[in-house]
C-alpha cells in the first residue's frame, strides 16, 4: 500500500510554486529560519522574534494583555454579526434589540457574548494596567508604550460608553443623559462638546446615530491602530518588564 | 550639467549669507503654508459640518389648556413637556421638571409636598426652590402667558425669575 506520512504531504506542498510564492523560506527548523518566519509575516513582525523564557510564565503577565486583545477580537466579531440585524434609528433600535433576544436564531447568545466580553475587556484592561504599574512597567524604556496603553484604556471606556446607548432602552437613555450632562460641566467648551456629541440638545435620533458610528467605526479603528503600535513597541523596547528586572532595578 | 550643479551648490551659502531665502526653502515654505491652511480649513469645515443646522426636536413652547383645568394649590406634571404647572393663590407658574444636577426627570410627591429626583436624591419645593442637593440650583421657571383664546402658553426657551405668577 502506498501511504504518505503527514511530513511527506507537507513537504510536497512546500515544493509547490504557490506555497513558495507565499513563504519564501524553508521549514522553521533553525534559529535563522524561525526568525525569518516572524520577519516575513506582516502580522507576526509586530511581535518579538525571541522572548525570554521567564516572560512566558503565567505569573509574568497573567496573560492580561492577551486576554484584553482576545476580548477585542471577540467583540469585533460578535459586533459585526449584531450589525446585520440592528438599525441605529428611533424606535427601530429598541425593537431590533428585542428581536435579537427573542426572534433571531442564536441572537441572544451573540448579544450576551458581546455584552459579557465587553465587561471582561474593561476588567482585563484595568487589571493589566494595575499589573504593569505595580511591576514598574511604565519606566524607561517603556514610557511611550505606557502612554499608548493609557490611550487604549480610555478608548476601551469610550467604546463601553458609546455601546451603552445602542439598545435604546430607559437605562441607555438616562445613562447617556446623565453622562453627557457631566460632559457639559467641562470648563469653557462643555455645552458645545455636548451639542457636538449628541447632534442636538437632547438624547435623540442624532445622538443614537453618532454613538453608533463612533462605536462601530471610529473608536474600533483607532483602537486597532493603537493596539498595533502597542504590540510593536513591546518588541522595540526589548520585551516585557519582569519581576526580576524590577527587583534588580530597585536596588 | 556639472557646471549647473556647481553653481547651484556654490550659490547656496552666498544666498543665506545675504539673509535671502533659497528657492528650495521658499517653495518648501509655500507648500507647508498651503497644506497648513488647507488642513486647518478642512478641520474647521468638518467641525461646522458636524453641528446640525436643523433639529427635529420637540417644540419648546406648548399650550397647557384653559386655567380652569387646574385646581387651586395644585401641581400638575406635563409628561410630554417635562414641566410642572403650579397653581397657587398668587396665580400660575411653570416650573421645569428637569433636575438641575444631571438632567433626570423629577417627580412630584404629593404626600411629602416635594419634587424629588430619582437619580441622585435632590429635593425641591413645589415652586422649584432647592431643598436638598446634589442639585446646584433651584428648578428654573418658564414664561407662562395667556393666549387670546384663553389658554395657558408655556415657552421653555424663556426662563423668568421666580415669584412672577400669572394672574388669571
Amino acid at each position: 500500500m502506498n501511504t504518505m506520512t503527514f511530513e511527506e504531504i507537507l513537504n510536497r506542498l512546500r515544493a509547490t510554486r504557490a506555497w513558495r510564492s507565499i513563504f519564501r523560506r524553508g521549514p522553521a527548523r533553525t534559529n535563522r529560519t524561525r526568525s525569518l518566519a516572524i520577519f516575513g509575516n506582516v502580522f507576526l513582525h509586530l511581535l518579538p522574534v525571541k522572548v525570554r523564557e521567564q516572560s512566558l510564565r503565567v505569573r509574568a503577565t497573567y496573560y492580561l494583555g492577551t486576554i484584553s486583545f482576545f476580548m477585542f477580537v471577540v467583540l469585533t466579531l460578535t459586533g459585526i454579526l449584531l450589525m446585520f440585524y440592528y438599525h441605529p434609528a428611533v424606535p427601530q433600535a429598541y425593537l431590533d434589540m428585542k428581536d435579537l433576544r427573542f426572534v433571531v436564531s442564536n441572537g441572544v447568545f451573540l448579544r450576551n457574548l458581546h455584552r459579557v466580553a465587553a465587561h471582561v475587556m474593561v476588567i482585563a484592561v484595568f487589571w493589566h494596567m494595575f499589573h504593569v504599574f505595580y511591576r514598574g512597567g511604565y519606566r524607561p524604556p517603556h514610557e511611550f508604550n505606557w502612554a499608548v496603553g493609557v490611550m487604549l484604556l480610555l478608548l476601551t471606556l469610550l467604546l463601553s460608553y458609546t455601546g451603552y446607548l445602542l439598545p435604546w432602552d430607559q437605562l441607555a437613555f438616562w445613562a447617556i443623559t446623565v453622562g453627557t450632562n457631566i460632559l457639559s460641566a467641562a470648563p469653557f467648551f462643555g455645552s458645545q462638546l455636548r451639542y457636538l456629541l449628541l447632534g442636538g440638545n437632547l438624547v435623540g435620533e442624532n445622538a443614537l446615530l453618532r454613538f453608533y458610528v463612533l462605536h462601530c467605526v471610529i473608536l474600533p479603528l483607532v483602537a486597532a491602530l493603537l493596539i498595533g503600535v502597542h504590540f510593536w513597541r513591546i518588541r522595540k523596547d526589548g520585551g516585557l518588564t519582569l519581576r526580576e528586572d524590577y527587583e534588580r532595578d530597585k536596588k | 550639467m556639472t557646471d549647473v550643479l556647481a553653481t547651484a551648490i556654490a550659490g547656496r551659502p552666498e544666498e543665506s549669507e545675504r539673509g535671502e531665502i533659497g528657492r528650495r526653502d521658499f517653495f518648501n515654505a509655500i507648500a507647508a503654508g498651503a497644506f497648513g491652511i488647507a488642513g486647518l480649513g478642512s478641520l474647521v469645515v468638518t467641525y461646522r459640518y458636524l453641528l446640525p443646522n436643523a433639529l427635529f426636536e420637540p417644540s419648546m413652547n406648548f399650550r397647557a389648556g384653559t386655567p380652569d383645568l387646574y385646581p387651586l394649590d395644585s401641581v400638575t406634571y406635563m409628561p410630554d413637556q417635562q414641566v410642572y404647572i403650579v397653581r397657587t393663590g398668587d396665580g400660575f407658574y411653570a416650573v421645569s421638571a428637569i433636575c438641575t444636577h444631571l438632567g433626570c426627570n423629577t417627580q412630584w410627591k404629593p404626600e411629602a409636598g416635594l419634587i424629588a429626583c430619582p437619580c441622585h436624591g435632590s429635593k425641591f419645593k413645589s415652586d422649584g426652590t432647592k431643598v436638598e442637593g446634589p442639585a446646584p440650583r433651584s428648578l428654573p421657571h418658564f414664561s407662562i402667558t395667556l393666549t387670546p383664546d384663553g389658554e395657558l402658553l408655556v415657552d421653555k426657551l424663556e426662563t423668568i425669575k421666580p415669584g412672577q405668577a400669572l394672574r388669571v
